[in-house]
């Protein structure tokens, strides 16, 4: 980049996204899209939007309706030289596709001792807080996470969503792109040049803090600064902000490297907190910070019911009181 | 409806009654189970005689009539290899030396045809019951092994033979050979005229896959995207103790029509109708004029598995009644009576069975355990760190009890 160049552009993160799939479909001919909507439409929330008529209807596929054979066909695409990126429209439709993800995409390389790789993309828009129907608001990334062989990541800003989104693509394992669909309009900059700026596994520490860290992801990256922001404007505790970014791996050495040095650690989450990240987040942090700890690690994410319907998703999710109500529950230890 | 099935009361909503649509046992059906029904496809009867041209098989007449003498002694020859490579898997299992054999007595035709009607650029994605076709792709028998030994879970490389792994959850193989396929069409490989270069995919499964939704979404996207695919169901009657009656009402074959594809219904146990129906469909699908559903009606004369008890299940006359129809006797007898095969000639094609059968033998007992730590591998292509320090602690432990001793 030579200096005095234009490096930074401003732009929402659905608009990153897009922006990262058209910069890794100029790069590589065999990545291809593939969805329901995907095509004309540009998908349900246009992240796809244009890219059909640049790169036609052979890169940009519009598929039938049927999750499992969405995954099944690309897992086929695959093996043939492809790479495809799948876009499942909402998070609860994702189940349809689970025996494909789990019981093939995961597991084709480790099955064939190597011989085969599937450089797929999975695409879903995630989380709640848009008031919308059942099965349109969930957090189903513990299930995926849990499964060896997939990768999972998750992007809270648009530089992040046109990185990452490269970054995913260029992986050579299956990525589960998790894509905080309550933030699509947010607005940001996004440093452009040749290569990206931190890697698709790093944490990132958002808000540096003092008195304890906040482990969070996604959607609730915002929140979470937000919270941040307002004890630091009550003159409450410093609290350090850890955007993890990639859910599998886990960024080890950030997360304990922060919770070392504050001694407190409170996982924020939109999903059900049992068995949910949090739960592998307290697990690794008591065994890598024992020493440091001076409270257990809490938890606060969505509650241990079904999503429930969107009049009460404002009381389910977590907001910035929760957090903070949270992180004085952890300092009063 | 049996006589004892109480009709629901006039007074009661007109709901369909459950008892009267399931029936408590499975009885045998009167018809003739043996018999295909009028639309099959057949070019050798039981007895190996050719049977008459008919509006039915003419359509295939030409694929049947390019199998010369030599042709024909080479589908007997793998006829009889695949069976000897099936018996030696199954007496492996009984003597411990497989955890698992799924034997395929009984579908060698239905395999060997299809087998033999692919090009080296057609790729296969089989079930699990498929070693006939990996017979055919090149695949070397004792590499089959390794799944059911538990030394791995396949582990040859796909590529080599254009022969995929086995897949063994019913159904997921059909969408992998229907987005093969796409990949051929973008590849430009399809409707080219040039016969090296035109590349069709075949997607196997059998009667009880074909209530997956898997098969079915293949069959949407194949449709749709006019695949170069055959999607290749080989009807042996039993989905392990479930017939036909509990799977479909509506044969396999017919089932394409939904979905705009042709279905053929072919005598799985005559090897020449096999070979030239699939051989069609495969024309058809190379020169870009979309998939095929094809059903090869055959019988499972074996157990599901070597964990299988069948006579838990089905009667023994139903065997029998399929004995007669074997595919291996049908072959020898058609080429005895044209005069193509002598005594000689099958005595020398039985030693080399027994040859390999011996080498099968020999080198599945020599297939030695994997070290542990390669249970490791091969879980990402990129460094995975928890993956890594798994490995590093599993080996460390390992470590431990070796300096205690």
């Amino acid at each position: 980049m030579t200096v005095g160049e234009a490096t930074t552009q401003k732009m929402t993160l659905a608009k990153g996204l897009n922006a990262g799939m058209r910069a890794a479909m100029e790069a590589d001919p065999t990545v291809v899209l593939m969805g329901e909507d995907v095509g004309k439409l540009g998908g349900v929330f246009r992240i796809t939007e244009h890219l059909q008529k640049d790169f036609g209807e052979d890169r940009v596929i519009d598929t039938p309706l049927a999750e499992s054979g969405i995954l099944g066909t690309a897992v086929g695409l695959a093996l043939r030289g492809y790479r495809p990126v799948v876009e499942i429209q909402f998070d609860g439709f994702v189940y349809p596709a689970f025996d494909q993800i789990v019981s093939q995409i995961a597991k084709l390389h480790y099955r064939s001792l190597g011989h085969l790789r599937l450089p797929l993309v999975i695409r879903i828009p995630y989380g709640g807080g848009i008031g919308a129907v059942e099965h349109h608001s969930e957090s189903n990334e513990a299930y995926f996470a849990h499964t060896a062989g997939l990768r999972v990541v998750t992007c809270a800003t648009p530089e992040d969503g046109f990185w990452m989104m490269q970054q995913a693509i260029a992986s050579d394992d299956p990525v589960m792109f998790y894509e905080p669909k309550r933030r699509y309009h947010e607005r940001g900059e996004i440093e452009l040049g040749e290569r990206a700026p931190f890697g698709l596994h790093d944490a990132a520490v958002r808000h540096p803090g003092e008195d304890v860290t906040l482990l969070t992801y996604g959607p609730m990256v915002k929140t979470a600064l937000a919270a941040a922001q307002a004890a630091e404007n009550e003159g409450g505790p410093s609290v350090e902000v850890v955007d993890l970014r990639s859910l599998s791996p886990l960024d080890v050495e950030t997360i304990t490297a922060s919770v070392q040095r504050t001694g407190r650690a409170v996982v924020v989450h939109e999903a059900q907190t049992f068995l949910g990240m949090g739960a592998e987040l307290a697990a690794l942090v008591q065994q890598e910070c024992f020493y440091h700890l001076e409270a257990p690690v809490l938890r606060v994410g969505g509650y241990n019911i079904p999503y429930p319907p969107s009049r009460h998703e404002e009381v389910f999710l977590p907001d910035l009181d929760r957090i903070l109500d949270a992180v004085d529950r952890s300092l009063a230890y | 409806m049996s006589d004892d099935v109480v009709a629901p009361e006039r007074s009661e909503p007109s709901a369909p009654s459950a008892a009267a649509h399931t029936r408590e046992t499975h009885e045998p059906p009167e018809r003739d189970i043996t018999d295909g029904g009028p639309d099959m496809v057949q070019f050798l009867d039981a007895e190996g005689r050719r049977v008459p041209d008919t509006d039915v098989n003419r359509p295939y007449a030409e694929y049947a009539d390019e199998l010369d003498g030599d042709a024909l002694r080479a589908l007997y020859r793998d006829l009889v290899l695949v069976r000897r490579i099936d018996a030696e898997g199954y007496a492996l299992q009984r003597q411990g030396e497989l955890g698992l054999w799924p034997s395929l007595l009984g579908q060698e035709a239905a395999q060997v045809g299809p087998g033999r009607a692919m090009r080296p650029q057609d790729y296969a994605f089989p079930g699990y019951r498929e070693h006939g076709i990996a017979w055919c792709k090149g695949v070397d028998p004792v590499n089959l092994l390794g799944l059911f030994r538990g030394v791995n879970h396949g582990g040859w490389d796909s590529n080599e033979n254009n022969f995929h792994l086995y897949t063994i959850v019913i159904g997921n193989q059909m969408l992998h050979a229907t987005g093969y396929a796409m990949g051929v069409q973008r590849d430009g490989a399809v409707g080219t005229g040039d016969p090296d270069r035109d590349t069709a995919v075949m997607a196997f499964t059998g009667d009880g896959g074909i209530a997956q939704g898997d098969f079915n979404e293949a069959l949407v996207f194949a449709s749709v995207a006019h695949a170069p695919v055959v999607f290749y169901v080989q009807n042996n009657h039993w989905a392990i103790s479930e017939p036909n009656e509990r799977q479909f009402t509506v044969p396999p074959y017919q089932r394409a029509y939904g979905f705009g594809l042709p279905g053929v219904r072919v005598d799985g146990n005559d090897a020449v109708a096999c070979y030239a129906v699939t051989k069609a469909a495969l024309e058809r699908a190379r020169s870009g004029q979309g998939p095929t559903l094809i059903e090869a009606f055959t019988y499972r004369m074996g157990a599901h598995t070597t964990s299988d008890d069948p006579t838990k299940y089905r009667i023994e006359a139903e065997v029998e009644a399929w004995r007669r129809k074997d595919p291996v006797d049908r072959m020898r007898k058609h080429l005895t009576a044209e005069g193509l095969a002598d005594e000689d000639w099958l005595a020398e094609l039985d030693a080399e069975a027994d040859e390999l059968a011996a080498r099968v033998r020999r080198e599945c007992q020599q297939m030695p355990n994997p070290p542990h730590e390669a249970m490791f591998e091969h879980v990402y292509v990129d460094p995975h760190p928890l993956v890594a320090r798994e490995r590093d602690e599993f080996a460390a432990y390992v470590a431990g009890f070796e300096e205690e001793e």
